[in-house]
């Protein structure tokens, strides 16, 4: 297990190695989001993955509940 | 490890995150390039043929286990792996043509990526088939597990390597830069801080999808040799 954290902290901090250079790019506003209207996509997108995590988790909780018995 | 569930909220907490922050991350827009907010698909083309190679890997390795130590349980595991790597598979293919047909001005270029994709996944439909035509368990996992080896190593030239050789739409074929999967001349760092996220996020839940289906299995075989 100790091993395992060490690999994932490794990775987690390799991202956040990159995040810090993130300061370079000159934005341009794309039309969806000058309009507002990009926050519409997001909320559906967000939608559609609450569902399908709340799906998943619930399909998880059962098949624990099989191996229980 | 596969009922724990650390990783399955690590792998809800980045999707989460790629879906909000990657519709506003800033876009590089270098003249003369014509990807502008499309490349967006980044966060979400690219993760399913990542997360299928990922699924593709263990499938083989449990393919191998299996026909070192004849346990049932990795061949289920190799199953099941390959069939979630499959449904990658055709979703990036599909994700892949929607793009295309706006991106390249058709759904399908006859693009060496496109057709070399295509042929890798028939190689891996062939394993169901395979599987599906033989009525003995043991010689399903068996045979099953020398094919999936075979459909392992058909992926390398025929999505990454022929895609290179040749003049191609993606990037990294003949005379344009990059590899097959990326070029880095698109993407910027504040973009990576979203795709490298994507990446893992997809691929975990792939991988749980996939251990959802196995523990049901396990249950299957555990009923029929004891019930």
């Amino acid at each position: 297990m100790d091993k395992l954290r060490r690999i994932v902290s490794v990775i987690i901090l390799s991202i956040l190695s990159i995040a810090v250079q993130a300061q370079d790019v000159t934005e341009e506003t794309s039309p969806m989001r000058s309009n507002g209207k990009i926050y519409v996509v997001v909320a559906v997108v967000v939608t559609i993955l609450l569902g399908l995590f709340f799906y998943v988790y619930n399909l998880d909780r059962k098949i624990s509940k099989m191996e229980r018995k | 490890m596969i009922r724990q569930s650390w990783w399955k909220f690590a792998s809800f907490l980045l999707l989460l995150y790629t879906c909000t922050y990657g519709f506003f991350v800033p876009v590089p827009s270098p003249p003369g390039v014509p990807l502008k907010e499309t490349i967006r698909n980044l966060f979400f083309h690219v993760p399913m043929w990542v997360a299928m190679m990922v699924c593709f890997g263990v499938s083989v390795i449990y393919a191998i286990r299996y026909l070192r130590s004849q346990d049932a349980a990795a061949d289920i595991y190799a199953h099941e792996y390959a069939r979630t790597g499959v449904v990658l598979g055709v979703l990036g293919l599909v994700t892949g043509m929607i793009w295309a047909n706006y991106q390249w001005g058709a759904p399908w270029s006859g693009d060496a990526k496109q057709n070399g994709t295509a042929i890798a996944l028939l190689i891996y439909f062939a394993y169901f088939v395979l599987r599906g035509s033989l009525q003995d368990e043991e010689k399903q996992a068996r045979i099953g597990s020398v094919y999936n080896i075979f459909a392992f190593f058909m992926l390398f030239p025929t999505i990454w390597i022929l895609p290179r050789l040749t003049e191609s739409l993606h990037p990294g074929g003949q005379g344009s830069e990059g590899n097959p999967g990326l070029n880095p001349k698109d993407t910027t760092n504040s973009m990576r801080v979203v795709m490298y996220p994507a990446f893992i996020g997809w691929t975990l839940l792939s991988v749980w999808i996939t251990t959802l289906r196995i523990r049901v299995q396990l249950l299957h075989h555990k009923q029929l040799n004891h019930g």
